[in-house]
């Protein structure tokens, strides 16, 4: 093993390199065996369902037709991708998509960074743990049951808001044909569905905090409030850089699974609520374009593998300990 | 200890309110849809949802388990979720293992192999061709469980979780003569449960509530995965139509709303009562990976 290598080392090397660099691979392989062979399944499920569809990506280069396959297909270059840009949905669905993006982070972090800085603060125990179990709950519900919820609150009649509104004298909103309500409503469901749930990684960080700090904060006299802007906050924000880095790496990905279910085929909501990732699927399944679509997903493949590099690069610069990679 | 000063308590009953408020926040949607359940449909159409049954009914839920439709539903996200995470746990562990083991030459190589498809992918279109056109796996139960099986990102967190303990517990079991296999289910995994716990969860909660991938591949009504059902009710009526074919009274009007939501509770049930169980979980090992990570 490993210790004759480091115990040995005159000994070891010659004999490695008679082996050559093929032999010595092989020798590698039949040492660990069993674990090589634990490892192999796993191996090839990502060979079969993540390389493979990356092949895949010639489709996009293709005029794709069921019939002829993959193989059989014509290449017309560039084609789809001009299709795409030559229709003028491209502009809006990408401007949705990294506006609601925006949206989520910046009000998901927010909220999950107060919910772990009150929870700690707070000091009963059963308060907190249940208040703590509920508010965790929603990120364990499908998206799917989600829009059973939504529909609950703002179907037109019948619906919690438009009850309450009435009651007021306020006539009924249409909220299933006004865009103009839904990147406020979808902020409020992502809110509900995320922050409690994100709120942990928080709290962890915040109770890696050394209580020494505080206990000489509070004999200096600080207040309650003061702890919190002076200790807590700063100690934070490296998480807080870190995670949302992490997100702005995604943010040309729509959040498909929430915005199909919640908005399904409402034509009138697109506006504002149509992103890359609903498009795709749509070009997909109901215009059977193939090729357009793999171009569309192409692209956002790429900008995201741009981005992820770009902000892991940026995150060794100013902060080494939290790059990725 | 120095006593509390007035604003200091002030500013700690505003954290309570705040927290109860938003736990409110959080539990109301879902009590509202429970409660308008079990309200009558004519109430329903009448009054709009409520927070309250004012006219209490189990219609809904009679007509739901009359047909077999749900326990079809039950049946396949039942068998997807505990043959999946069954599946997604093997695989992941035994991967996780061979990649922390220091004495594995490639196993960076391999890391790398796996961490890439994190960065890139090919991408939806590619993978539908591939899994309904080249694999044929269209209408199968396993077109739910085999594309899904396994996740880098657990992966990592499982990895790095075996890569925290110590080498000489392997190191002397080798010398005792065990092997690698033998090493991973008899010692490693053992004591490594709160790991395996959280994994798992987040497996187990991925196949519970899959749907979208019936969307693209399942066409067969037997089966439609629970999620997927609830997904199709809201669009169409068929399902309520069905259900509510054999009853011939005159006047009648399919539950149309009810179902839904009687539907949809029943969907969430079994996640409430393993909640708390698994809650204790999933929060220490997220705290875990967390401080590690």
């Amino acid at each position: 093993m490993s210790n004759t290598a480091v115990s040995l080392p005159e000994q070891a090397y010659p004999e490695r390199k008679n082996r050559g660099k093929f032999g010595a691979f092989l020798f590698e392989l039949f040492k660990n065996k069993f674990l090589y062979l634990l490892a192999l399944p796993g191996m090839i499920w990502f060979f079969i369902f993540a390389y493979l569809p990356m092949g895949g990506i010639v489709i996009a280069f293709q005029d794709f037709k069921a019939m002829k396959g993959i193989t059989g297909s014509e290449f017309v270059g560039l084609k789809n991708f001009q299709f795409f840009f030559r229709s003028s949905d491209w502009i809006q669905i990408v401007t949705n998509t990294v506006f609601l993006n925006v949206l989520f982070i910046v009000f998901n972090t927010l909220a999950a960074v107060t919910i772990a800085i009150m929870v700690t603060e707070m000091g009963g125990k059963w308060f907190k743990k249940i208040t703590q179990s509920i508010m965790i709950f929603p990120h364990f519900l499908s998206w799917t049951v989600v829009a059973m919820f939504v529909m609950a609150f703002v179907a037109t009649d019948g619906g919690f808001v438009n009850q309450i509104l009435s009651m007021f004298g306020i006539a009924p909103v249409q909220f299933l044909s006004s865009p103009a309500y839904w990147p406020f409503i979808l902020v409020l469901l992502k809110v509900w569905h995320g922050a409690g749930f994100g709120s942990i990684v928080y709290m962890a960080t915040i109770s890696g905090i050394n209580p020494d700090i505080y206990e000489s904060a509070s004999i200096d006299g600080a207040s309650r409030l003061q702890k919190i802007r002076y200790i807590t906050l700063p100690l934070l924000k490296p998480t807080v850089i870190l995670l949302t880095i992490l997100a702005v790496g995604g943010i040309f990905n729509g959040d498909f699974g929430m915005i199909y279910a919640i908005i399904g085929r409402n034509p009138m909501l697109y506006p504002t609520t149509d992103v890359i990732d609903t498009y795709l699927f749509r070009a997909m399944m109901d215009l059977g374009d193939m090729s357009m679509s793999a171009a569309i997903g192409f692209m956002q493949s790429l900008v995201g593998f741009i981005l992820v590099l770009t902000v892991n690069y940026i995150a060794k610069k100013v902060a080494p300990e939290s790059a990725i990679f | 200890m120095i006593k509390e000063s007035y604003s200091d308590r002030l500013l700690k009953g505003l954290f309570y309110l705040l927290i109860g408020l938003f736990s409110v926040y959080c539990i109301l949607p879902f009590w509202s849809v429970v409660a308008s359940s079990f309200t009558s449909e004519a109430s329903i159409v009448k009054n709009g949802y409520m927070f309250w049954p004012s006219d209490f009914s189990l219609e809904a839920y009679k007509m739901i388990f009359k047909d077999n439709t749900i326990y079809r539903a039950y049946g396949v996200t039942t068998f997807i979720t505990v043959v999946g995470t069954a599946m997604s746990m093997i695989l992941t562990s035994a991967m996780a293992y061979t990649l922390s083991v220091k004495s594995v030459k490639y196993r960076n190589h391999m890391a790398f192999y796996i961490y890439f498809t994190m960065l890139f992918h090919g991408g939806l279109v590619a993978s539908y061709l591939l899994i309904s056109k080249y694999l044929d796996m269209k209408d199968t139960i396993w077109v739910l469980i085999v594309p899904s099986m396994l996740s880098a990102w657990n992966m990592f967190l499982l990895r790095n979780f075996f890569a925290s303990i110590d080498d000489s517990i392997a190191e002397s079991a080798k010398i005792d003569g065990a092997n690698d296999v033998y090493i991973l289910f008899r010692i490693i995994l053992p004591i490594s449960l709160p790991a395996m716990a959280t994994i798992g969860l987040f497996y187990a909660l991925g196949y519970w509530n899959k749907w979208f991938d019936a969307v693209l591949y399942i066409n067969n009504k037997d089966l439609y995965p629970l999620q997927y059902l609830i997904q199709r009710i809201m669009n169409n009526l068929d399902y309520i139509n069905q259900i509510s074919a054999d009853v011939s009274l005159p006047n009648f009007i399919a539950p149309a709303m009810t179902v839904r939501l009687a539907t949809t509770v029943v969907t969430i049930g079994p996640i409430i009562f393993l909640y708390p169980f698994l809650q204790k979980y999933f929060v220490k090992g997220l705290m875990v990976g967390a401080v590690k990570g």
